[in-house]
């Protein structure tokens, strides 16, 4: 087989393990609830039969390696059980399907962060390669400084900022950003620009200082002093000897960036009261509605390591040493 | 276009005046190399020889008006047919470089761009800069291949650097230097990373080259021998001042300064070889590989005479300090045995008795991290001496001083760290750890090697007075012929994980030899102009053994 | 710290070249090892380097190190500095800002200055407390694994930490959150065994390379201890790098906690914490046209975490600039 199929196989390989143990984790968080969680739900007055056929709901009385393999199953034909919230004591059931909870707001967190990625991927890539280029140069001095600052702020003190004076002050943007599944997409941008700023700036001065110690990195091989000493133009050392070795280290800035994206979109999401799978979660965790909690996870924890094992698949079919064996 | 260019063989082609290049430590500028004159004719090839920190590649890419990040030309005049490299403009020199002066590196894996393939990489200056049309670039190419007999010359072009060996890469490096025909190459340590069954097939096919075209070069080298082949002329650098000036042949025979002289010291000891029957230790039919996989150890046998030096020599990869490791437990024989006074050791060092230990010590090849940097010689000295022999306190401090004294250092040294050591004296504080255990056989790992030669010399004499002294038995690891005469009684030849010969050194170093031993042997450069080409002749005439290493 | 540490680089030509000026008769007057003049460093007491790099420093780690030094102080003298309790109740909720409360008060009457004087020993107390626990976990592991290297322990405990850095460590803060209940211990716990992972990469690492290390091997040669190996030989080369590091996890598990709190699944009321107060005060802002003094009511706290994790991070960046001996 050749060495870059096999390679991209095993991490592909490695990826499913993990995702596996992922869904250990999160079915396996169900056996912590205490014992009388049943009681919590559905209230103190709650009647020992609907505590009983909400056990049976949850498949408590099933042995565990079944009651994975039904978990499993549903998750993976997109059911994901009934939230908590809205049953009641007497037995009457108004909850909600995980996965209906989920899906508008998973449009919406993927849109924002989205929106965040369109912005920011270039003009980091842009400020890194340069700042490593003119490096040491006031611009360079300057660009480190404040990504430096950047990156030590939490994003809510980033968003509370911008809310002050983007919006208390200037009323330029709305301070919530109250989307719902009718507002048309100018609307939208306009009401999510806030939130994708505050992604922005977070994620332009990680992905800015990684670029940049990439690329310095780079730069540093013998093989672009050989370059230089052939004579060749500085613009030719970056096209022809720099790039065609830069792309992995770039794409791996990209997608841990885009995978920190993920993260960050909770607590902004929380701060600008955005109708996002973060917030949800939040709320999910503060009630501890497990169902709820385990799909938002899921949906978070299956894109970061998508995100990284698509940047370790362009490493590999980029690296002349796997392409090209021996 | 190159031969209208190319002037009369004589005139000359580079004229460096006063140079001083300063480069950035320690938060100041420090000059490097102190005003140093170099005059270079056309087809003329001049060696700048010295140690490390002597400023002689700094100098060399000097030649090409350029200063690594960190260095900085200060003053001189680098006329280069004609024109001052200290004043053009950046987009002039880019002009120069790669298509009339062309650099060779001491480092080819690393040098070589791993994205492209070699001849791309080889015509790129010729095709980009000159405007050859690429076809004609790339069967020249192919040409100089053929010159520098790499195998398979029309193909070994469309492999990857990753794809093909570093003797291959550097005359494939060679070839990319030679590509547009320059003015002049600078060669920087271009075989130093080279076996020297390798660096003698090297070294012949970039002689012939230059010659062929008649360009002239810089050849930068710590080894006098390997120079000796290459130039006409000789600059002898240290600490970034001219030593001594002169041509070969006259550098050779009648070096006027002590310090030139230095530079071939090793081979001025050699050790009286003496015969013995009893054997401190036998490795005995051992077998090893590391972590189940190809044997790196066949068979091998080796007996170690009670009082005397015993070298193992061979090349990288011969299985050399992996013997070393299975003598000392790191790495478990996976068959046969290795007996210490006649006993069986325990395969695993974790099952050996403290006294089994202490008997055998080992000094390595880089003092740097064979002591903990944050160590004091005390430290370092004393915590065999409390560990073997149970010495604490001022019984422990006297022993100390007395066992500096044995290595020719003082107690002004007992407080100090490693990084307040020269290279020399690390090793020797090294040597007084191993012998602070009273053991009866040390292994010296290239104990040498990294070394300057006056130093290595120190060292070498050091051993044989303590040998003579303490009775002690060394097993001595190393690829260097000339230090295998200086201290050996006798040797061990290893090739692939095998023992090829052992014996008395008179015998191994004398005819017949085995095919392989006497390539081995026939590598090593030796302090003649003539050597290489004797050798070559005579290679020529047995039927192209030069092949046999590859 | 690291000053004394070998700093022998491979472009150190211009060192050698410098010192060389003694020897420079040397061979001619014959060779005496003592008298041999190397690549010798200067050394210096730790009060002296401390001196030398304080000078040496650039404003931007000065003000890193004057800011930490403040927060330290307000951290430990808290119950003396503040003019009211942690969590005593005023009769005034949100009360502007005045003479008797300097920054006003809370949604539940409580002086906001002396929540955020007690919130420097809470957040700063809890974060720092976490931060050790998973360098102990982490950094125990990390070493281990170095000396076992390629062994099934190592193998083990290096496919156990992929797996756990796999996910997102505040989604995986939230799952275990979630599932053990949001308290100041858990949280403690929880942060802790997370970060560990980073701290076990970071530790194997550069153990490893102290590791492969010839003085290692010599002393197992002569056949010390493993804990005296570890304790003697590691250790002391292992602490810089990890020093700066620990600054580093400082400021990311100090932000997570934060986020954390702020989501209100974090340290938990009534304990004063930057965190919380900013969620709980946050609606304040939406007044600033009309009070601007109310709308910096949320900013403080959140400033305040801002400020110390940009201290932090200036210091870091200086101390590894410094340690790193990069030659501009």
């Amino acid at each position: 087989m050749h060495p870059v199929v096999r390679t991209v196989l095993q991490r592909l390989g490695l990826g499913l393990v993990t995702l596996f143990v992922v869904s250990l984790i999160l079915f396996s968080s169900i056996e912590f609830l205490p014992g009388d969680f049943g009681e919590a739900v559905l209230g103190q007055a709650a009647l020992p039969e609907t505590v009983a056929a909400f056990r049976k709901e949850l498949g408590l009385d099933l042995p565990m390696h079944e009651r994975y393999w039904q978990w499993l199953k549903g998750m993976l034909t997109g059911d994901m059980g009934n939230s908590f919230s809205g049953r009641g004591a007497s037995g009457q059931d108004r909850s909600r399907p995980v996965v209906e909870l989920l899906g508008p707001r998973l449009a919406n967190t993927l849109f924002l962060a989205a929106m965040a990625a369109v912005i920011s991927v270039p003009l980091a890539l842009f400020l890194g390669i340069t700042a490593a280029l003119y490096r040491n140069s006031i611009y360079d001095r300057t660009v480190n400084a404040l990504t430096l600052t950047t990156i030590s702020f939490p994003e809510f003190f980033v968003a509370y900022c911008l809310i002050l004076i983007l919006s208390s002050f200037t009323k330029i943007f709305p301070s919530l950003a109250n989307v719902g599944p009718e507002t048309e997409f100018w609307e939208r941008v306009y009401l999510t620009a806030l939130p994708a700023l505050t992604l922005t700036l977070v994620i332009v001065a990680h992905m800015m200082r990684m670029t940049r110690a990439a690329i310095i990195n780079l730069m540093a091989s013998p093989y672009i002093e050989m370059a230089e000493l052939k004579g060749t133009p500085k613009a030719e050392i970056i096209l022809r000897h720099a790039l065609p070795n830069a792309w992995a280290p770039i794409v791996t800035v990209i997608a841990f960036n885009l995978a920190y994206l993920v993260v960050g979109v909770v607590v902004v999401e929380v701060v600008f009261v955005y109708p996002g799978v973060g917030q949800l979660m939040v709320d999910a965790v503060t009630t501890r509605d497990v169902p709820v909690v385990q799909g938002c996870a899921m949906v978070f924890a299956a894109t970061y390591i998508l995100l990284n094992l698509f940047a370790d698949i362009i490493s590999i079919i980029t690296n002349p040493r796997l392409l090209h064996p021996r | 276009m190159n031969s209208e260019r190319r002037g009369e063989k004589g005139e000359i082609l580079l004229e460096m005046k006063d140079i001083v290049i300063d480069g950035f430590s320690d938060d100041k500028w420090h000059e490097i190399v102190k005003g140093v004159d170099v005059t270079l004719r056309r087809g003329e090839i001049m060696g700048l020889i010295g140690e490390s920190g002597a400023g002689k590649s700094t100098l060399g890419l000097a030649a090409m008006g350029f200063a690594r990040p960190g260095c900085r030309l200060t003053s001189g005049t680098i006329l280069f047919d004609g024109s001052d490299l200290m004043t053009t403009s950046e987009a002039d020199k880019r002009k120069l470089r790669g298509s009339r002066i062309a650099y060779v590196a001491q480092s080819a894996a690393a040098s070589f761009n791993p994205a492209h393939t070699l001849i791309e990489q080889t015509v790129e200056a010729t095709v980009r800069r000159l405007g050859k049309p690429e076809a004609e670039a790339k069967a020249d190419a192919r040409k100089l291949y053929r010159d520098l007999q790499l195998p398979h010359p029309d193909t070994i072009g469309d492999r990857y650097p990753h794809q093909v060996s570093g003797g291959q890469l550097q005359r494939v490096m060679t070839a990319m230097a030679m590509s547009p025909r320059p003015d002049l190459i600078i060669f920087d340590e271009p075989t130093t990373a080279l076996d020297v069954t390798t660096q003698v097939e090297v070294l012949a096919s970039m002689r012939d080259i230059v010659e062929q075209y008649n360009t002239a070069g810089i050849y930068i080298t710590h080894d006098l021998a390997v120079v000796a082949q290459m130039a006409d002329q000789i600059k002898v650098l240290r600490y970034g001042e001219t030593i001594e000036d002169a041509d070969t042949r006259t550098m050779l025979s009648n070096p006027k300064k002590e310090y030139t002289k230095s530079l071939w010291s090793v081979r001025s000891i050699e050790k009286a070889e003496e015969e013995s029957d009893d054997n401190i230790l036998r490795v005995d039919h051992v077998d090893a590989s590391y972590g189940g996989g190809v044997k790196v150890l066949d068979d091998v046998t080796i007996d170690v005479p009670r009082g005397h030096t015993i070298a193992i020599v061979g090349e990288s990869g011969s299985g050399k300090s992996t013997t070393a490791r299975a003598i000392t437990g790191l790495l478990p024989p996976t068959k046969g045995q290795v007996l210490f006074n006649g006993t069986p050791l325990p395969p695993m060092l974790k099952d050996r008795s403290v006294e089994q230990l202490q008997k055998i010590q080992m000094i390595y090849q880089m003092a740097d991290t064979a002591m903990n940097p944050r160590h004091t010689v005390r430290d370092i000295i004393g915590r065999p001496l409390e560990f073997y022999l149970g010495l604490r306190g001022a019984e422990r401090d006297r022993r100390l001083l007395e066992l500096l004294e044995m290595i020719e250092l003082n107690e002004t040294f007992v407080d100090r760290l490693p990084a307040e050591l020269s290279g020399g004296q690390k090793q020797r504080i090294c040597i007084a750890r191993a012998l602070a255990a009273n053991p009866e056989l040390i292994i010296c790992d290239e104990v040498t090697s990294a070394l300057d030669q006056i130093v290595q010399k120190g060292i070498l004499e050091l051993l044989l007075r303590l040998q003579r002294e303490l009775g002690l038995t060394y097993i001595f690891i190393t690829h260097d012929i000339a230090t295998v005469k200086a201290i050996s009684d006798q040797i061990v030849v290893m090739l692939e994980g095998r023992v090829v010969e052992q014996g008395m050194k008179s015998d191994i170093l004398a005819p017949p030899f085995p095919d392989y031993t006497k390539l081995l042997l026939s590598s090593v450069p030796e302090m003649d102009p003539d050597w290489l080409t004797n050798l070559l002749a005579q290679r020529e005439q047995e039927g192209g053994l030069a092949s046999a290493g590859n | 710290m690291s000053t004394d540490k070998p700093d022998i680089t491979p472009s150190n030509e211009a060192e050698l070249a410098d010192q060389g000026f003694d020897e420079k008769e040397l061979a001619d007057q014959g060779y005496s090892a003592a008298a041999e003049v190397g690549m010798i460093k200067a050394r210096r007491t730790l009060r002296e380097n401390i001196w030398r790099g304080l000078k040496s420093a650039p404003p931007t780690a000065l003000f890193g190190l004057g800011v930490i030094t403040i927060y330290v102080f307000f951290a430990l003298f808290a119950p003396l500095l503040a003019p009211y309790g942690e969590a005593e109740i005023f009769d005034l909720s949100y009360a502007p800002w005045s003479d008797e409360f300097m920054f006003g008060t809370d949604q539940l009457g409580r002086d906001i200055l002396s929540r955020l004087i007690y919130g420097a020993q809470n957040t700063v107390g809890i974060a720092f407390i976490t931060t050790l626990l998973a360098f102990v976990i982490g950094g125990g592991l990390g070493i281990t694994a170095a000396i076992n290297n390629g062994g099934w322990l190592d193998n083990l405990l290096s496919r156990s930490v992929d797996v756990l850095m796999a996910i997102p460590s505040l989604i995986f803060a939230l799952i275990l959150l979630s599932m053990f209940g949001a308290n100041t211990l858990n949280l403690i716990f929880i942060i802790a065994i997370l970060d560990s992972t980073r701290v076990f990469r970071i530790a194997r690492a550069v153990s490893l390379n102290v590791v492969v290390m010839d003085y290692v091997e010599a002393a197992r040669l002569r056949g010390e201890k493993m804990f005296w190996v570890l304790r003697r030989e590691i250790l002391p080369n292992i602490m810089p790098p990890l020093v700066a590091e620990f600054g580093l996890r400082f400021c990311f598990v100090f932000l997570t906690i934060a986020a954390l709190s702020f989501l209100g699944v974090g340290i938990q009321p009534p304990t004063a914490d930057w965190g919380s107060m900013v969620r709980e005060t946050a609606g304040l802002i939406q007044f600033a046209e009309y009070d601007i003094t109310a709308a910096m009511t949320p900013m403080l706290p959140a400033a305040a975490i801002a400020l110390l994790t940009v201290a932090v991070n200036f210091v870091v960046d200086w101390f590894l600039h410094k340690s790193s001996g990069l030659k501009e």
